[in-house]
């Protein structure tokens, strides 16, 4: 009944909006009917129309509300919401996902808002997933309201905004690994849900199919990308044999369809890259000048220093540590890259690859130094010992 | 990611908002002051807006510490804050932010880092990601 309800309630949101256009009432009024169901339903049973149901009772708490403000417009308002509107069609609900992603909130905000309002998520479980108060998510979600409740309702435009917070989401639960953290990894789901939600309401668009493919096949690692100890495995050390092959399957589809179809981007690409791994049933079978070509695409659509290090990975596992060495020198001389353990860590990666341990093992010590993760900590300093032992 | 901003003061004359009690901040004519304390209001008010706030609390006066410290595997108490120096912690915001550059800008927009000292420092997660 979960499912349901939270696949009903950007639609019920997207219904109440269209006659209302203050959005932080309409959505304080969704969030009380779909609890209202989620008490009601389980004994009463679920109603023959459960879209129309949470709408009727959605426009009632909205006429409560305003009726007991005793403002007059308010009170006008409240008339026309006593025949409550019928259920909405797909554009409504691609409205509110543009709505949630508004360019003038924060990325935190945009991710909290799509996970209540699209995902119809309680602020208490948007709060756990991201180790905040419930108190400090609440009002990080009611100041987003307020701060859209003048930007008017836009027609969809740019969509890219709205895949962005979905790939945020996406990261938030994949990245999670183990004890407190773990319910955190709901979030791939909900992410995997909601991109596929997406991708119903526009089919030809070519980066929700790339995005929808990439999460499919990062998220099909999952139960090999950790030891019980919660330690992280690398890719190249992964049980392949413990990937969800039918995740696999799906994305490899996706990218196949969206590769010959639409206009080449930047999920895509990923995607794309994500699939020549998935593709090869040992890690030494890795089709890696497939992989380089991609990085090298990917930097021409997204140059960062962070595509380049990938890039680079990809070089020297095709052409040799040195070829990728190379490629490095670039990005250490970026100044927004000198406390980044990234750099440090995939530079010990090649020099372990050309034969100098102890290069590679100051290398991950800096590396290990400079992550913020506990497990990526723990995974270099294993790495940076490990050369010790040779 | 999440990041600790800690906000340092000299201790003379402990009371909030401390970059208040700074000389430096006395010293300024009254329109300064009154500038500088209507852009600290502004930045708090900023990141309780974007959400960005997590938790902040301004700390009692360190005479008030206990610290213990380890003598031989035994803890032993004594009044007052773990380090003698000028500058004292006197309060800290969790902030969650998008990148290492916002926290920063958001610690460099209170007045204290540019009166006394202001540091901010990422928080470790359980996040990973393989490699």
């Amino acid at each position: 009944m979960t499912d349901l309800l939270r696949e009903l309630a950007p639609r019920v949101l997207a219904a109440v909006l269209r006659r209302h256009r203050d959005f932080e009432s309409a959505e304080d009024a969704v969030q009380e009917a779909l609890l209202a169901a989620a008490t009601h339903w389980p004994d009463d049973g679920v109603p023959d129309r459960p879209e129309a149901w949470l709408i009727t009772v959605a426009s009632r708490k909205l006429i409560d509300q305003w009726r007991s403000e005793q403002a007059s417009r308010r009170r006008e308002e409240a008339v026309a919401l006593d025949v409550p509107p019928e259920p909405s069609d797909v554009d409504d609900t691609l409205e509110v996902f543009l709505l949630c992603c508004h360019p003038d909130l924060t990325p935190p905000s945009q991710i909290a808002l799509t996970l209540r309002a699209v995902g119809g998520l309680t602020t208490s479980e948007v709060a756990r997933a991201f180790l905040v108060p419930e108190t400090t998510m609440a009002q990080r979600i009611s100041r987003a309201k307020q701060r859209i409740k003048g930007a008017g309702f836009p027609r969809p435009t740019d969509f890219r905004p709205v895949l962005h917070v979905l790939y945020l989401i996406f990261n938030e639960g994949y990245t999670a690994s183990s004890g407190p953290a773990l319910h955190r990894a709901d979030l791939a789901r909900e992410a995997i849900r909601l991109t596929r939600l997406v991708r119903t309401l526009r089919p030809d668009d070519g980066e929700v199919a790339g995005l929808l493919a990439l999460m499919l096949l990062t998220d099909a690692r999952r139960p090999a990308r950790t030891r019980a100890d919660g330690g992280l495995v690398p890719l190249a050390e992964q049980d392949r044999g413990r990937w969800d092959r039918a995740l696999i399957e799906e994305g490899l589809a996706l990218v196949e369809h969206t590769l010959t179809h639409a206009r080449v981007g930047v999920y895509q690409v990923e995607a794309a890259i994500a699939a020549v791994h998935a593709e090869a049933a040992q890690a030494s079978a890795t089709d890696w000048p497939q992989v380089a070509a991609l990085y090298r695409l990917l930097s021409t659509l997204d140059p960062n220093p962070v595509v380049t290090l990938n890039h680079a990975v990809a070089v020297a596992m095709a052409e040799g540590p040195t070829a990728g060495l190379a490629l490095l020198h670039t990005v250490a001389a970026d100044e927004r890259m000198v406390r980044n353990h990234r750099l440090y860590a995939v530079r010990a990666h090649l020099l372990e690859m050309a034969g100098s341990p102890a290069a590679a093992q100051e290398d991950y010590r800096t590396a290990a130094r400079l992550t913020t993760s506990v497990p990526e900590q723990r995974y270099l300093q294993e790495r940076a010992n490990r050369l010790t032992n040779e | 990611m999440k990041y600790l901003i800690m906000i340092y003061s000299n201790p003379e004359n402990w009371e909030h908002p401390m970059y208040q009690r700074d000389p430096g901040f006395r010293a300024l004519p009254r329109e300064e002051q009154d500038e500088v304390t209507r852009r600290a209001e502004e930045v708090f008010q900023e990141i309780v807006e974007s959400g960005e706030l997590v938790v902040g609390e301004a700390l009692a006066d360190p005479s008030l510490s206990t610290t213990f410290r380890g003598r031989d595997g035994v803890p032993v108490a004594t009044d007052g804050p773990y380090l003698e120096s000028k500058e004292q912690l006197a309060g800290y915001f969790v902030v969650d932010c998008d990148t290492p550059e916002r926290a920063s800008e958001i610690a460099r927009r209170f007045p204290d880092a540019g009166l006394t000292a202001v540091e901010v420092r990422p928080i470790m997660d359980m996040s990973g990601r393989e490699m």
